[in-house]
């Protein structure tokens, strides 16, 4: 035993090391790889043209998500150019022999919800997606990150893709969390204590007793939102929640098989004396509900807090980003959000779509009816979401509080579907980005928890959900 | 598949003083809509660079004749955001080589290398240098010279920046990384076989 002591992304990245090389990057292999219909047209086209194969079908599952529909998913996809990307995806999966769940499919959903749900996300994987919130499946202490189309087509050639060994950061969250405190909560709190680039060049190590605590659907929310600091990704070690949470599924081992798995993911942990190049400390007893007020992640508050004024800034170079980002929120600084009308509410994406999301939805607004200024849209992350959500009776809840359980697909979160939020309008959103834009051209994100969500559904306005829990 | 090689680089630049560019902005989601590579420079920036009636908005430096070149100098956290390669098509689509900031997201920065951008990142103070020199005379040139790794102003003033030498060497022969992975793909086998 001269090892020395290796933390649990070095353990993973080490075992996934094909070759290195002085100056190069590693070539790291990847044990799944999820595909979608928008980062991966021009992949399939460059194997074309190298006249090559896909090197391991297998380890490659697609589905598609980004563009479709939300309503009416049995019928053609109107807008031409997504219904084009979709069939494109169709014929690339059955020209190279890859598994796809495409609409209608009953596995069909957000690439990143569908993977953990089928068991195709097990602990100690290095998993890859062209789509940077992969970081989700990390949940799982999976080494799991966002690549690009380049990197899809290596991926896709060859099954390995080169990296370099990002540095390691360990971020505890210690304690209990309170009332009406959830894990969006707690992201949206780190991002906004470290700001929106605060973790690159980083892969951050989740732990605490608040993480520990927490669901595997919980922790999933957290590591989605890892990106949205800037870290290649975030990974929580297995326990038995991860273990419990994996059994029976799908793809996941059955039988003695699992508990066979179960042993080696046990090994799955950060060794006493390991060192991280950065550790940060929080408090859970600090987290409040969280909402954005900016077009970053990292412009957050506490709902109760104020928006800062120019001069609270830490960095004076942000002076400029931050007055123009508050005046296209259309927001004054040192000004409070609570009480700001709302205009819409988003609930879904592969930040808080999954039935637990849509259960804490379910617990605000049941037996209410949602405020006659807003519009609501709630979107499952999958169709088995949708599935267990009727079948729990979601979607009676929903629709006596006024407002429909949609088909699953990305939808509001980025808006290439027609779920758009029209310009100058306000939507409190669970989803993962406040970028200009980013749902739908001038739209204007406040991002929050599910819980604060809901209560901004029935209030009609930016509301503390601790009054109506 | 070779792409085109980088050894030096001298030209004017646009200046982009604005802070945490996410891709988002590089080029909207509804763009993504493609299945090739080609024609996504025309949506660069599109939310700034034109109004909702497709009108360009004279205030934009793309819309500002004065500011040419293929160099973008843009401020701090350049890139963040999503992965979506599409941002790097955008950007050398439009005819950009380099672009200057002081700090990038991490995939931005891989996505750009694997399509012959380079990124250099410079100190705060040289980049506020860099973005006065350009807004004081637009035809003022910066020189970029990724064999010695560095970048250089009007004035001589100089900085040197980092890369990484298997990126340097691609992008100095033109090689990609798909070129190298293939030529390893019996160690790959192999490594599938041992590891399962
Ligand atoms: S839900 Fe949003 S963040 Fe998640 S994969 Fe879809 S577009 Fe990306």
């Amino acid at each position: 035993m001269s090892q020395k002591p290796r933390t649990l992304f070095e353990k993973i990245w080490d075992l996934h090391v094909v070759k290195q090389r002085e100056g190069y990057p590693d070539v790291l292999y990847i044990d799944r790889h999820f595909i979608h219909e928008v980062t991966s047209p021009q992949a399939f086209a460059g194997l074309r043209k190298r006249g090559i194969k896909v090197f391991n079908p297998s380890r490659t599952t697609a589905t598609a998500d980004h563009n479709v529909p939300t309503l009416n998913q049995h019928l053609p996809i109107r807008e031409e150019l997504s219904r084009h990307q979709v069939e494109t995806l169709k014929k690339n999966c059955e020209e190279f022999g890859i598994t796809m769940y495409g609409l209608g499919h009953p596995y069909q959903g957000i690439v990143h919800i569908i993977g953990p749900e089928l068991g195709l996300t097990l602990p100690g994987m290095t998993i890859v997606c062209g789509d940077s919130h992969t970081s989700t499946h990390g949940a799982f202490g999976a080494i799991a990150f966002g690549i690009g189309t380049s990197e899809v087509e290596q991926v896709l050639a060859t099954q390995c893709i080169l990296q370099h060994r990002p540095k390691t950061m360990r971020i505890e969250i210690n304690g209990k969390l309170g009332k009406g405190v959830v894990s969006k909560d707690i992201i949206l709190y780190i991002i906004s204590k470290i700001s929106a680039g605060g973790a690159t060049g980083y892969f951050v190590e989740y732990a605490g007793e608040a993480i520990r605590n927490l669901s595997m659907e919980a922790r999933m929310t957290i590591c989605n939102m890892s990106i949205e600091m800037g870290a290649r990704g975030g990974l929580i070690a297995p326990d038995d929640t991860t273990f419990e949470y994996i059994k029976g599924r799908k793809y996941a081992p059955q039988g003695e098989a699992f508990e066979k798995a179960v042993e080696q993911w046990r090994q799955l942990a950060t060794d006493e004396g390991a060192t991280y190049d950065k550790v940060l400390q929080f408090d859970a007893s600090d987290i409040a509900p969280m909402i954005t007020y900016g077009t970053n992640p990292g412009m957050g508050i506490k709902v109760t807090d104020r928006i800062p004024t120019v001069e609270e800034l830490k960095d004076i170079n942000e002076q400029t980003s931050f007055r123009k980002s508050l005046e296209y929120m259309g927001l004054e600084p040192g000004t409070p959000l609570l009480g700001k009308p709302v205009d819409y509410v988003f609930i879904g994406s592969c930040t808080n779509a999954r039935i637990e999301d849509l259960r804490m939805v379910a617990s605000i607004v049941k037996g209410k009816k949602k405020a006659g200024n807003v519009e609501v849209w709630i979107v499952p992350g999958s169709k088995q979401v949708e599935a267990q959500a009727r079948a729990e009776g979601l979607d009676k809840i929903f629709e006596e509080a006024g407002f429909q359980l949609r088909q699953p697909g990305c939808s509001a979160c980025l808006a290439m579907n027609e779920d758009k939020i029209p310009a100058g309008k306000y939507c409190i959103s669970t989803s993962n980005r406040n970028f200009e834009g980013r749902q739908g051209p001038k739209s204007r994100t406040f991002l929050a928890s599910p819980l604060m969500a809901a209560a901004a559904a029935i209030t009609g306005r930016v509301t503390d959900v601790r009054e109506l829990v | 598949m070779s792409k085109e090689k980088f050894i030096t680089l001298k030209s004017t630049a646009v200046p982009l003083p604005i802070e945490n560019i996410d891709t988002d902005q590089i080029i909207p989601a509804r763009f993504l809509k493609a299945t090739t590579r080609e024609g996504f420079g025309e949506n660069l920036f599109r939310d700034w660079r034109y109004d909702s009636e497709g009108k360009p908005k004279p205030d934009f430096v793309l819309n500002d004749p004065r500011y040419k070149g293929k160099i973008l100098v843009a401020g701090k956290n350049f890139g963040c955001g999503s992965s979506r390669e599409h941002a790097a098509w955008a950007l050398a689509d439009f005819g950009f080589r380099v672009v200057v900031s002081s700090f990038f997201a991490d995939i931005f920065k891989n996505n750009a290398l694997n399509n012959a951008v380079l990124p250099v990142t410079v100190s705060d103070e040289f980049l506020n240098k860099a973005l006065r020199t350009i807004e004081a005379d637009p035809s003022t040139e910066i020189t970029v010279d990724l064999e010695n790794q560095t970048i250089t102003l009007a004035d001589g003033s100089s900085e040197t920046f980092d890369i990484n030498p298997y990126k340097k060497t691609c992008l100095m022969n033109g090689y990609d990384d798909i070129d190298y992975l293939l030529s390893l793909r019996d160690e790959i086998r192999n490594y599938e076989l041992t590891h399962s």
